[in-house]
């Protein structure tokens, strides 16, 4: 039964992401500019695999980090805030059905768009594949239609199901769209550089600073682990111990986000 | 019998302020219970604690004191609300989708199977007075009149034993309010379970067989609506007729000097309105006397409204 519950939920979200015409926006817009780095590969001799390969990963992840927190915040808040939750909750459903079923929803909604996107990249390259000479071919270190590339997606994916997660547990106890915009955005330009923050100590010489930095490096999730996309453009390779366990990783964190996000929602009020 | 739903010494306090916040009780004690099969109302005047009192049974809000049950069961119970239909204050649904996709989704939390989904949301639209055509429009385009129908058949399409209902006249017009009360009574007579909240006392006059007045976040009345207003047997009127210029002139001479009053009808018709005390037979008696003939005697008693301002003020 519960599954049920959930799955209607999720299935409820998916829909309205689907019917969103800023997302059909967000999604256009992205693999426009995968036709355009056609051209601006054209303008770089020689570099025109990479930059668009580079180019799309890129587009892609951030097209996600915007729909991810964009769409995250407003999961919970746009229901409490246009009170449609009074109907959803007086329903047999628990709370936690309810946040876990608006997380998949999300997900489902956000791996949809990524696929998409990830077509619509596969089909530029291989046009790059089809009309490029074998000479030209013969120099890129990588292949063009090279499936390294879905780790690199993959791994995207994951950063976009934690960073999914601390949107939605903004949004479980804000009542402004702005601020849970704001701190997720936060979380997730300093959880680029969280590994830095270790070294805090070092370059301040303050003991409390370095303190400060560690436990910030240890709280904060490090979604530059998740970033695998220079390694695919130059066709090194990613081991698969790295990928499972910076996977594993990304469930660990996106649980524990959400364990705390259904105990906050578990305890509010509706006035 | 169990209850269907019990409340006792049920209390709720907000707090208030930012830096130091207080509480501010907004509900105080509130202990009624509601039998099986009974339209029950919850009035008042805003702000006295329907809502809250509403949301508390809902589990939306959680009591600072106090207790309450539906169908014996605490209402912190998510099973409990299987077995009931809610439509909140002016309610808002999800514009992107239709009234059939609504009411099919509600359906589906609510437990109904996959395969009855469908034929159940168009029986619940049907009832609630949303045509076919309407269906299939997105709810954005819907009227608030014909969001609170559509409200009424989410409520309504897992067949539920209790229905609650905020202020479910709201923003309605008279046919929609009409339409409203002709719901309650049916599902009444169907052997469900209404409780309602309303500040529109002839609408709980028409459909109540017990209420509980709120004011201040208190229960001032409760019971039922005959015994709340019996107990005020205000006076009687007597209607005469065939009474002529002198003789009105003496009744009005006589009824004036123990305080009662004497109202010209039409064409020789009085009614005279008696004074809280004063018996009716001798002034029939006097009326005779005098040549009038008796049209009626109709006893005026409290309506809920006197009851309402007075357990209110």
């Amino acid at each position: 039964m519960s599954a049920s519950r959930v799955q209607l939920v999720a299935w409820h979200v998916f829909k309205e992401g689907a019917r969103d015409r800023v997302l059909f926006s967000v999604v256009g817009f992205s693999v426009l500019l995968f036709g355009a780095s056609l051209l601006l590969g054209q303008l770089t001799a020689g570099q025109d695999l990479k930059i668009i390969k580079d180019l799309g990963l890129s587009v892609i992840e951030a097209s996600g980090v915007l729909m991810s927190v964009l769409i995250g915040v407003g999961l919970v808040a746009r229901e409490i805030d246009k009170r449609s939750i009074y109907g959803l909750l007086a329903r047999p459903v628990r709370r936690w059905e309810f946040i876990v079923g608006k997380y998949l929803g999300l997900l489902m909604t956000l791996v949809g768009n990524v696929a998409v996107m990830t077509i619509a990249l596969y089909a530029v390259l291989a046009w790059m594949q089809w009309s490029s000479p074998a000479v030209v071919r013969a120099s890129w270190e990588a292949p063009a239609l090279d499936l390294a590339m879905l780790t690199a997606i993959v791994l995207v994916v994951a950063e976009l199901s934690v960073l999914t997660a601390v949107a939605l547990f903004f949004s479980t106890f804000s009542s402004s769209p702005l601020w849970s915009t704001m701190f997720s955005l936060g979380v997730f330009v300093a959880g680029q550089f969280s590994a830095s923050l270790k070294d805090l100590a070092v370059s301040l010489g303050s003991p409390a600073a370095g303190v400060m930095g560690r436990v910030l490096a240890a709280v904060l999730p490090s979604f530059a682990a998740f970033d695998v996309k220079a390694q695919v453009v130059h066709g090194l390779p990613i081991p698969l111990e790295f990928v499972g366990m910076t996977l594993g990783y990304g469930a660990l964190y996106t649980a524990a986000v959400m364990a705390a996000a259904i105990a906050v929602f578990a305890r509010r009020e509706f006035q | 019998m169990t209850s269907v739903v019990r409340t006792e010494q049920l209390s709720k306090d907000f707090a208030t302020g930012f830096w130091r916040p207080k509480p501010r009780r907004v509900l105080d004690a509130v202990s009624f219970d509601v039998p099986r099969g009974e339209v029950f109302g919850l009035l008042g005047p805003n702000g006295a604690g329907k809502t809250t009192t509403i949301k508390l049974l809902m589990d939306l809000l959680r009591p600072t004191s106090g207790r309450a049950e539906i169908f014996g069961r605490p209402v912190t119970d998510p099973d409990v609300r299987q077995r009931v239909g809610f439509v909140p204050e002016q309610p808002y649904y999800y514009d992107h989708l239709s009234a059939d996709e609504l009411v099919q989704y509600f359906a589906g939390l609510s437990g109904v199977p996959s395969a009855d989904r469908a034929r159940k949301a168009e029986a619940a639209l049907t009832r609630t007075g949303i045509g076919a055509d309407d269906r299939r429009r997105p709810l954005r385009q819907f009227s608030k009149g014909m969001l609170q129908r559509v409200g009424l058949a989410q409520a309504l399409v897992h067949d539920p034993e209790l229905i609650v209902l905020d202020e479910p006249m709201s923003g309605l017009d008279p046919i929609g309010r009409r339409d409203v009360r002709q719901l309650i009574l049916q599902l009444r007579d169907e052997g469900r379970t209404v409780v309602f909240s309303s500040h529109i006392l002839s609408d709980a006059e028409q459909l109540c067989s017990r209420v509980a007045i709120l004011a201040r976040g208190q229960v001032v009345a409760l019971g039922k609506l005959t015994d709340l207003t019996a107990p005020s047997l205000r006076a009687c009127e007597v209607v005469i007729s065939g009474l002529s210029a002198t003789g009105a002139a003496e009744l009005r001479a006589r009824m004036e000097a123990v305080d009662c009053r004497v109202i010209d009808i039409a064409d020789g018709r009085y009614c005279v309105e008696l004074a809280p005390g004063v018996r009716p037979e001798p002034v029939i008696a006097s009326c005779a006397a005098l040549g009038a003939t008796l049209v009626s005697v109709s006893p005026v008693r409290a309506s809920l409204e006197d009851v309402f301002m007075e357990a209110t003020q």
